[in-house]
């Protein structure tokens, strides 16, 4: 019975069903991920491009600390947000623990090296390309990072769907600091690690599945828009 | 120059940019000297041809020259001063290969008015007037990437002119053009040119320096080796390497 | 970025509804095996139908449970390990500790049965046998209150199992699901609480070989997080669930919730 058959049964049998409760789960995993990505795009794609363009001292430090973070543990991501929204940490008067927001900074912690790092390298390149055309134009640092993250557009959605990818697929993070509380924090990846702490194997894969299936179909809107914004300023 | 119709154009600053002048310019990477003590300026209307063989350090001088390279020995002056940013909209640049944006031709002549400082309001119709000098109204839209490459190449002329600068300086601008592509560019440079525009012009093509040049300078291994008049050049080049290449060129 | 900020966005606005929060909500520091016998799914609609409270669980194992709570992360405590929740009290952690209900722990083993405990009445002569076997036995190993209780019984078997860790003594450091899980994978012996075992999906080759001692009664408590330590705690909301819990209505829900007719979790408020 604990098959990949029967998982698949299961996953058809959740998506059919359209279960109130699951929909509720995957909206939130959606939202907290994309949120998660919003925000690591925020801070992450200016940091990557802005490190890109300068030089300044420990340039090639604060590089190899990105790159390095890109291998955080999501559990470690976890523990740090959770130290500092605990009642007991610096942040704890907020009261955010334990709700999806707490989330959204645990997964935000986890991709901003990775959008960050990743947008570093492409700008990087790109940048030089372009580097004596923007500044014979008399264009500035900052002025060249924006128009750089501008260009580099078609491959920083690439970036952002890893980023992306990791966000809704980790779950040490968001169980420590969400709590997995359902129908306020219970994500797709806390069901599967619940579902499977009770056996229910078959319901945890299939849950998988439509996890999987929700990412495809993430990443197949990502190519759609990519496409339209290639139409429109050839690659 | 207050009176300069160009000029007159610049949204930031009413300090000009010539004569651009370099002086003693020295170059040296892994122990080799690239280009030697080389002095040169230009600072009246006009068409400056600089030629020499491949390698000669023609384009590294005119990076030198338009302030996007350091040199390692001596400077470089626009007006008697170092260039800076504020001015970049005074020298227009075109790259031996042309960079373009990835957005529309007119939105790639909009984005170099935009960081000379012109008014947004403004933008769109300069912008179309300048792609209209390089008869390129019909390409407005289009992505410019996909242009061909005769036509990247006008396009990055009409870009580095629309802001109206005092100087052009151009790196093979003609380079791989069929001879109705390379004869819009020139015309547009001698518009430039009969413009007020000083114009510095790298080429490796004898006829168009003849054509287009008032003056010579010849680069040859890093040093210069001839700055003369046009028609005296033509006439007949001084001996040495300058001689040897235009002659080399004229055989073959 | 223009064009995909927009977008992303607009993703987001469309998922914000997802989680609503109401403000009249307490948070709830428990242990696995209540959560995923399902008893919460049962009585905390009935409390919320009674008193417009929502109970949200955090369920981790019960050492992890008492720390959060000591970290002022939760309203109210309900866990199974008597002597660390009266030190809880006692530290000034929390007001007060009630009995609230009870089951049993079991012990399991694969139905070949190695170590010959099917059918003994004396857990700890259980786990010795075991030992001696040195058949496979798999332990929670993570500070929750079965993890306790185990090591309570190894104590009273004269056995030091630590020092075969990693032979024949098996530390999952996981929940009581991933531990049976590993359990049943490997054919070792392991101690559940009923309610886990009961409602536990994957049971593979694993059968049930030791209960009824009196060692393995499991007691769970009640405590509200000291409001006078932390003044966020929502001491009216908790005192009233924790009220609610030790009242009649409470303990009948509590005796009403049965899986396959087997009742898990049996009242024993004072
Ligand atoms: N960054 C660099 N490091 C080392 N050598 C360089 C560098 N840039 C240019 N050179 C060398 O400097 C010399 C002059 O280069 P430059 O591009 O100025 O030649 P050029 O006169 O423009 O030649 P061409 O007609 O082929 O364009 C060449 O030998 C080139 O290899
Ligand atoms: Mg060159």
């Amino acid at each position: 019975m604990q098959d990949l058959g029967g998982a698949f049964g299961e996953a058809f049998r959740l998506i059919g069903a359209f279960d109130g409760d699951l929909v509720e789960i995957v909206l939130l995993s959606l939202r907290v991920s994309l949120s998660a990505v919003a925000l690591a795009a925020l801070v992450g794609l200016p940091l990557g491009a802005a490190v890109a363009v300068a030089r300044f001292p420990g340039r090639m430090a604060s590089i190899a600390a990105m790159n390095a973070f890109m291998g955080l543990p999501p559990v470690v991501a976890g523990l740090a947000v959770y130290l500092l929204l605990s009642r007991a940490g610096p942040l704890g008067d907020f009261g955010l623990l334990y709700t999806p927001e707490a989330m959204v900074i645990a997964q935000a912690v986890l991709v901003t090296p990775i959008v960050a790092a990743l947008a570093r390298q492409t700008i990087e390149d790109l940048h030089g390309d372009y580097d004596e055309q923007l500044r014979a134009l008399g264009i500035g640092r900052t002025g060249a990072v924006a128009t750089l993250l501008w260009e580099a557009r078609l491959s920083l959605v690439t970036v952002l769907l890893a980023g992306f990818g990791r966000a809704i697929a980790e779950v040490g993070a968001v169980i420590i600091v969400g709590g997995n509380i359902n129908h306020v924090t219970r994500v797709m990846t806390t069901a599967i690690a619940l579902e499977t702490s009770k056996g229910a194997l078959n319901l945890a894969l299939g849950l998988g599945i439509v996890l999987l299936a929700i990412v495809l179909a993430i990443n197949a809107l990502a190519g759609l828009l990519r496409h339209s914004v290639a139409e429109s300023a050839h690659a | 120059m207050p009176d300069d119709p160009l000029a007159a154009d610049a949204g930031r600053t009413r300090t000009g940019a010539l004569p651009i002048a370099g002086r003693d310019l020295s170059l040296g990477r892994d122990g080799r000297m690239l280009v030697d003590r080389v002095s040169l300026a230009v600072g009246t209307p006009g068409v400056t041809a600089l030629l020499g063989p491949n390698g000669a350090g023609k384009s590294l001088l005119l990076r030198m020259m338009a302030g996007l390279i350091a040199p390692d020995g001596g400077a470089v002056t626009w007006a008697g001063r170092s260039p800076d940013r504020a001015r970049a909209h005074l020298v227009g640049v075109v790259f031996h290969r042309p960079v373009m944006l990835r957005r529309s031709a007119l939105d790639n002549v909009r984005f170099a008015l935009k960081a000379a400082g012109v008014p947004r309001s403004e933008r769109r119709d300069r912008a179309m007037a300048a792609l209209a000098s390089g008869g390129l109204d019909p390409l407005a839209s289009t992505p410019a990437r996909v242009l061909s490459g005769g036509e990247q190449q006008r396009l990055a002329l009409v870009r580095a002119m629309a802001t109206g600068p005092e100087a052009l300086l151009l790196d093979e601008a003609t380079a791989h053009l069929d001879p109705a592509s390379a004869l819009a560019i020139e015309t547009l440079v001698l518009k430039a040119r009969d413009g007020g525009a000083a114009v510095l012009l790298v080429t490796h093509d004898l006829t168009q320096a003849r054509r287009l040049a008032d003056r010579v300078v010849c680069l040859h291994g890093g040093g210069l080796e001839a700055d003369l008049a046009a028609d005296a050049f033509f006439r007949g080049p001084p001996a040495g390497p300058a001689r040897a290449f235009v002659e080399g060129r004229l055989v073959a | 970025m223009s064009r995909l900020l927009p977008s992303l966005a607009a993703a987001l606005a469309l998922t914000a509804g997802a989680a609503a929060g109401d403000d009249s909500f307490i948070v709830l520091q428990s242990t696995t095996s209540t959560r995923n016998s399902g008893l919460f799914d049962r009585i905390l609609p009935m409390f919320a139908e009674a008193s417009g409270i929502e109970v949200r669980v955090v369920a981790v194992g019960t050492g992890q449970a008492i720390r959060n709570a000591a970290n002022g992360d939760g309203d109210v405590l309900l866990v199974h390990a008597r002597d660390a929740e009266e030190a809880f009290v006692a530290e000034g952690y929390g007001v007060e500790r009630f009995d609230l209900m009870y089951n049993d722990f079991v012990i399991l083993g694969p139905s070949a049965d190695p170590a010959g405990v099917a059918g003994m009445a004396d857990a700890p002569a259980a786990l010795a046998a075991i030992a001696r076997a040195g058949a496979r036995f798999a332990s929670r190993g993570d500070d929750s209150g079965t993890h306790r209780k185990e090591r309570d019984l190894w104590r009273m078997a004269g056995v030091d199992p630590v020092a075969s860790s990693g032979a024949w003594y098996l530390e999952t450091g996981s929940g009581m699901g991933a531990t049976l899980n590993t359990a049943a994978g490997l054919d070792a012996y392991v101690l559940s609480d009923r309610a886990t075992w009961i409602v536990f999906g994957n049971r593979g080759d694993l059968a049930l070989h030791v209960e009824g001692d009196d060692d393995l009664f499991n007691q769970y408590g009640v405590i509200l997080v000291d409001p006078e330590r932390f003044g966020h705690v929502k001491a009216a909301e908790g005192q009233a669930f924790i009220d609610w819990l030790l009242s009649d209505a409470g303990q009948a829900a509590i005796a009403g919730h049965r899986i396959a007719g087997r009742q898990l979790f049996f009242p024993n408020a004072k």
